[in-house]
């Protein structure tokens, strides 16, 4: 590798590894890009595991340990450019659950001896540590948008993310409205696009693992909902895989339903 | 004598495994004194986190704790809520759960083959070093997995997470012609994975015996994927699934975030060997040949040679997506319907790294009461402990890098899935 071939490190908080493995899967460009870029630090694939600087960061998982709250801000000095990838990094992750619980009744349930556990109450993504350059949504992320991200990143421009929501690229697919014609429930009109509107398409409607569009009206879809769903149903909808996002958070169906 | 007197090795951050753990290993002179294999990934406290959930969630909220295997989960979860609502998914149904399943299979086992355990067996520190040399090789192994991972997508709709999978089967039968577009694929991918098993023989496979129970699902007919009984190496006893609590007891220990399990009170392993050792009569006998022609006998204990169980099982897992492909009949419904009720359900199915059960309590209007997931690596982490000590005694003369290299070689035997053991992993050799 030349001296301006860009170093680049993929690093993992609390996840599930699915976004990194998004990397590897792309089963057709991962060898042009070891050959377009150097990867120095990647723990799950190998590789030397060199320390920084870095000139790109692929961050996935959200924070919840004082240590690696610590480990995120030495990281950011370190790299140039930080893309976080997933629900995780940019939202907390369905972990971030437990920012509306009480951790320590979590962690008894869970484990015998909760104490040996080092834990925060939160859940948090990235961004609430250090400023992130580009945020990647998804549980996963869509393979070709990290593509794009990183293919952006080597041409030296900004990436061009879509932000329409799930609602928007179902029309463009030409998929049949799961929630008008069949009454699915959907999050499609409030879910930040990206998948290509994968749900609908399987006959479900959308459950929100993108987290929230740039603009969301959940109360009108709420409304909408209440038809057919229950309260705790919907409200449970909402807080699963961006439960702490802004515009999903504060969703809480109501009990009773406008005539 | 030598440095080995008061050697400290360390491996803070363990590589080529999933999620993130370390390896602390101590040596008093010529004696291995402890072994610690600490899981340090965050806890994510899943089983409280679906207390309260509805009886459809768990498929999709508990896939999100193994970006690696996903299907496991969906599966292992579907089918506990599904004996809770008298609800039995067979047919075709099953048929293309398998077939999503032997795709998470071969994804995952591909993957672990050729870029992360081969890499130890020739000297690289990881798959896109040895691409440079092996560039064909790893070639292969890219195109198997993503033959794999077509498969999920297909049935499942992505590779990551799909979104098909519901309690009671799929939301939408999969497109008939795409699935048998992949014929000539998966006919590609059964003479692949069959080099596979042949090239991986060809290793120089160090000498292990690892003294564990074996324990793994029963096959019923197949080579075991998902099940509802338990067979073991101790005992000729088949458990049923809904007594896997009265055997296999979790402890939490002071160094890892991962519960740890003993069966009968006794070690045991969960996987590859234990499926391969306990059910090899049930191979698709092209594979069965294969591992005959690898050296294999009945059983294999040597957990370095898990790497030709794993590719043995490749081999089983396209020659039955291809047959599942080919005898693919779509049935008259996506799904079987589910009404909740109260009451407790046990699932089980063999992730690619090993069973993994769940256990539901729902009450009747279907909200989760209570949730317990075993998942594999945390059945294995007792296993894996005691194979280190062995490791680490038998290799005490090398140096530290080279027994560094072989500890952490027989800890990615095991294929170990931190994110999995969520409840948490750490590698490192202490000589006093």
């Amino acid at each position: 590798m030349s001296a301006s071939t860009p170093r680049v490190a993929v690093v993992k908080f609390a996840s599930c590894d699915g976004c990194q493995l998004t990397l590897l899967d792309c089963e057709d460009e991962l060898l042009g890009i070891a050959g377009a870029v150097d990867i120095v630090h990647f723990l799950e694939a190998g590789g030397p595991l060199l320390s920084g600087p870095y000139d790109l960061a692929i961050v996935e998982g959200s924070i919840t340990t004082a240590h690696d709250a610590a480990r995120i801000r030495e990281l950011r000095e370190q790299a140039k450019v930080l893309v976080s990838i997933g629900a995780c990094a940019t939202a907390g992750g369905i972990q971030a659950l437990r920012n509306v619980a009480d951790v320590q009744e979590l962690a008894a349930a869970v484990y015998a001896h909760p104490e040996y556990l080092s834990t925060l109450a939160t859940s948090t993504p990235i961004s609430s540590h250090v400023e992130v350059d580009v945020e990647l949504r998804g549980c996963p992320v869509d393979k070709d948008q990290l593509l794009h991200v990183i293919s952006a990143y080597l041409l030296g421009r900004p990436p061009r993310l879509d932000s329409s929501p799930v609602c928007i690229e179902c029309k463009r697919r030409g998929t049949t409205c799961v929630l008008v014609a069949h009454g699915t429930p959907c999050l499609g009109p409030v879910t930040h696009g990206g998948c290509g509107a994968l749900c609908p398409a399987f006959d479900r409607g959308c459950f929100g693992c993108f987290g929230p569009a740039d603009t969301v009206n959940s109360t009108a879809l709420v409304g909408r909902l209440r038809r057919t769903m229950p309260a705790d149903a919907i409200t449970r909808l909402f807080h699963t895989f961006a439960t702490d996002a802004p515009g999903f958070r504060a969703v809480h169906a109501p009990e009773e339903v406008e005539p | 004598m030598r440095e080995t007197q008061g050697r400290v090795l360390d491996v803070a951050a363990l590589a080529r495994v999933e999620g993130e753990g370390a390896m602390r290993v101590r040596i008093d002179g010529d004696t291995v004194v402890g072994v610690e294999l600490d899981i340090y990934e965050p806890p994510r406290f899943f089983e409280a986190l679906l207390r309260g959930r509805g009886y459809e969630e768990p498929p999709d909220i508990t896939a999100r704790i193994c970006g690696i295997c996903p299907v496991a989960y969906q599966m292992s979860s579907s089918l506990a809520i599904e004996q809770i609502c008298g609800v039995t998914v067979d047919g075709q149904l099953a048929a293309l759960r398998r077939l999503l399943y032997c795709g998470e299979w071969i994804e995952s086992h591909a993957l672990h083959i050729y870029l992360l355990h081969a890499p130890d067996f020739l000297g690289y520190d990881g798959g896109i070093a040895m691409a440079r040399d092996h560039r064909d090789v790893v070639e292969r192994g890219l195109r198997l997995k993503q033959v794999g991972n077509r498969l999920m997508e297909l049935v499942g709709g992505r590779a990551v997470h799909p979104v098909n999978v519901r309690v009671g089967g799929f939301y939408r039968l999969p497109d008939l012609d795409a699935l048998r577009a992949m014929i000539p694929d998966l006919q590609w991918a059964c003479g692949a994975a069959l080099d596979t098993v042949s090239w991986v023989a060809g290793f120089d496979i160090p000498d292990h015996h690892g003294e564990w129970d074996l324990v793994s699902l029963a096959g019923d007919g197949e080579y075991p994927i998902m099940g509802r009984r338990i067979v073991t190496s101790a005992a000729p006893d088949v458990v049923p699934v809904e007594e896997f609590g009265a055997h296999a007891v979790e402890e939490h220990v002071a160094h890892s975030n991962a519960l740890h399990a003993s069966w009968d009170s006794r070690t045991y392993l969960v996987g590859p060997l234990a499926r391969y050792s306990l059910n090899q009569h049930l191979l698709p006998p092209v594979a069965r040949e294969a591992a005959s022609a690898a050296g294999l006998g009945r059983e294999c204990r040597n957990p370095f040679a898990s790497i030709v169980v794993r590719a043995v099982e490749l081999l089983a897992a396209c020659t039955e997506a291809l047959r599942l492909v080919r005898e693919y009949e779509p049935p008259g419904a996506p799904s079987v319907p589910v009404v909740p009720r109260a009451g407790v359900g046990h699932g089980a199915s063999e992730a690619p790294r090993g069973l993994l059960y769940h256990r539901y309590e729902l009450d009747e209007r279907g909200i989760v009461l209570d949730a317990t997931i075993v998942p594999p690596t945390s059945q294995n982490q007792r296993a894996i402990e005691r194979d280190l000590w062995q490791v680490a005694q038998a290799g005490v003369s090398l140096d530290d890098a080279a027994l560094t290299a072989r500890c952490e070689q027989a800890i990615r035997n095991y294929d170990p899935c931190i994110s999995c053991a969520t409840h948490e992993l750490d590698l490192r050799i202490v000589r006093a």
